[in-house]
């Protein structure tokens, strides 16, 4: 059987530099893996070398552009007809609605401003356009056309017509990275319309539905609620739809309710999304109160202790204010916020 | 000298050729069937002439893989890797195997990358894929024939046009 054997390729004999060179292999791309899942710093490696990926990603989206573009200039008459019909008959009654709710949102907007809120149903949106490319299976990951130089940053808010898509996760100059709400690893917080319950949607295994595993035994869920974002977490901005429950069914363990749910957003489908420019409020405390009152030179010194316990008595409203005391009194409030 | 080069540029053509075609997205519902291609390429070579392909260009290669991706640097290094040094040391019984074979085998490999790959990502935290995961191995050995004959009959014809 063995025809010509030389020493590059042996039949049987097993190579020990060969197998050496293996482990220190397998040893660094261990090492690589451990630390960019420990560091991150991939997305720093890949900002540099953007260079060169970016203008891949552009060509290796040509084919499925190519394609979209040749469904278009194939496509029968009819079916474009009927489409732009469908479209319009669309914008009809998105107008109609809009109109509607012009003067409840009017309204609204008054109402708020009597409440001093700071939320506002104005929308501050970026559209982007997808490019088709496939980041590995089961990865719900999708690549956008803009990027740091038109001001995009990690956790901006993906959307859709119909609602939320994700999240994006990685920028580099000229394109995006988005996760989708239907990933793994991906979870967001979410009420459900009709009963105000709040949870999180988890996304799937399977990729194409959100799992909610924690929703109490006694509540009110059932196939068919609406689910919005709760705005909880200060990534999502509240009130968007996220999905709509499919089945509802106990945990094996009994002590959850377990649903699934259909995302609301064409996660498939969709070529043009949003980007949503101002994101929710931070969570997290609030920022300091800038200073006010008078300047601190007119405060007291902290160190000087005999002019601090007499400060009760000269705050109390029935003293009568001794024109020297009530000053450091007021600069002293002043400066604690 | 004319000769290797063009031989030198087809051999790397190929493999940027499997990184363009890991990259493009097949229709949805299509997409569990994308076989592997960096990995059939890089067997395709293996089996053909084993002394270009070494572990730093199975390495190389992956770790190029992993930028396009932008998952995890290294997953696919290793995992090509692993393939390549399986493949080398079997390479001289693999060339003479049957057409049939060689596909069974190269399912093999691709099972045994599918596994690695499950372990990566299960010690990385992720939950167990679907049932389709499983598909891709089996279409890149179906697959396998056709690569093989093809780029061995462009290798032909290469060497034809330049003699």
């Amino acid at each position: 059987m063995a025809l010509n054997r030389d020493d590059k390729s042996p039949l049987f004999a097993p190579g020990v530099a060969g197998t050496l060179r293996l482990i220190v292999y397998l040893a660094l791309a261990c090492v690589l893996m451990v630390l960019d899942h420990r560091g991150g710093w991939l997305g720093n490696v890949r900002y540099g070398l953007s260079l060169v990926v970016e203008p891949i990603y552009r060509i290796a989206g040509l084919p499925s552009q190519g394609f979209q573009a040749a469904t278009v200039a194939f496509a029968d008459r009819q079916r474009l007809t009927e489409q732009n019909q469908r479209l319009r008959e669309d914008l009809l009654l998105a107008n109609a609605k809009l109109n509607r709710m012009a003067s409840v949102a009017e309204q609204n907007q008054r109402l708020k401003e009597l409440l001093d809120t700071q939320h506002s149903l104005s929308l501050n949106v970026q559209l982007a356009r997808l490019i088709g490319v496939d980041l590995g299976s089961f990865r719900h990951r999708i690549v956008l056309n803009v990027g740091a130089r038109d001001k995009v940053q990690a956790g901006q808010v993906v959307i859709d017509a119909r609602g939320v898509m994700g999240q994006i996760v990685d920028v580099m100059p000229t394109t995006s990275v988005a996760m989708l709400i239907t990933d793994p690893n991906h979870a967001i917080p979410v009420t459900i319309e009709r009963t105000g319950l709040r949870t999180v949607a988890y996304g799937s295994r399977a990729g194409d539905a959100l799992t909610l595993p924690n929703i109490p035994v006694s509540a009110d869920v059932q196939a068919g609620d609406k689910l919005v974002t709760s705005g909880l977490g200060g990534r999502f901005p509240p009130g968007f739809p996220v999905g709509e429950i499919r089945d509802v069914a106990q945990t094996p363990s009994g002590t959850f309710l377990s649903a699934q749910a259909k995302p609301a957003a064409d996660l498939d489908r969709s070529e043009d999304v949003l980007l949503l420019h101002d994101l929710a409020e931070p969570a997290g405390p609030l920022p300091l109160a800038p200073d006010v009152g008078p300047p601190a030179n007119l405060a007291p010194d902290p160190n000087a202790p005999p002019v601090t316990p007499t400060l009760p008595s000269v705050t109390s409203p029935t003293a009568t204010p001794l024109p020297a005391r009530s000053s450091t009194a007021a600069s002293s409030t002043g400066t604690t916020p | 000298m004319n000769k290797v080069r063009v031989r030198q540029l087809w051999f790397a053509a190929t493999l940027l050729m499997s990184l363009f075609l890991m990259l493009i997205p097949l229709p949805g519902p299509l997409t569990p069937f994308k076989p592997y291609w960096p990995a059939l390429i890089l067997l395709y070579w293996c089996l053909q002439s084993g002394d270009r392909v070494t572990l730093g260009l199975a390495f190389c290669l992956g770790v190029a893989a992993d930028l396009f991706d932008g998952i995890l640097l290294g997953e696919q290094a290793l995992r090509l890797t692993a393939m390549v040094f399986i493949a080398l040391r079997f390479r001289s019984r693999l060339r003479f195997f049957p057409m049939w074979q060689q596909s069974l085998a190269v399912l093999a490999f691709l099972l045994n990358d599918r596994i690695l790959l499950l372990l990566i990502r299960v010690f990385g935290g992720d939950p167990l894929p679907p049932v389709e995961y499983w598909i891709s191995p089996l279409v890149g050995a179906a697959l396998w024939p056709f690569v093989f004959l093809i780029l061995d009959d462009l290798r032909a014809r290469l060497r034809i046009h330049e003699a």
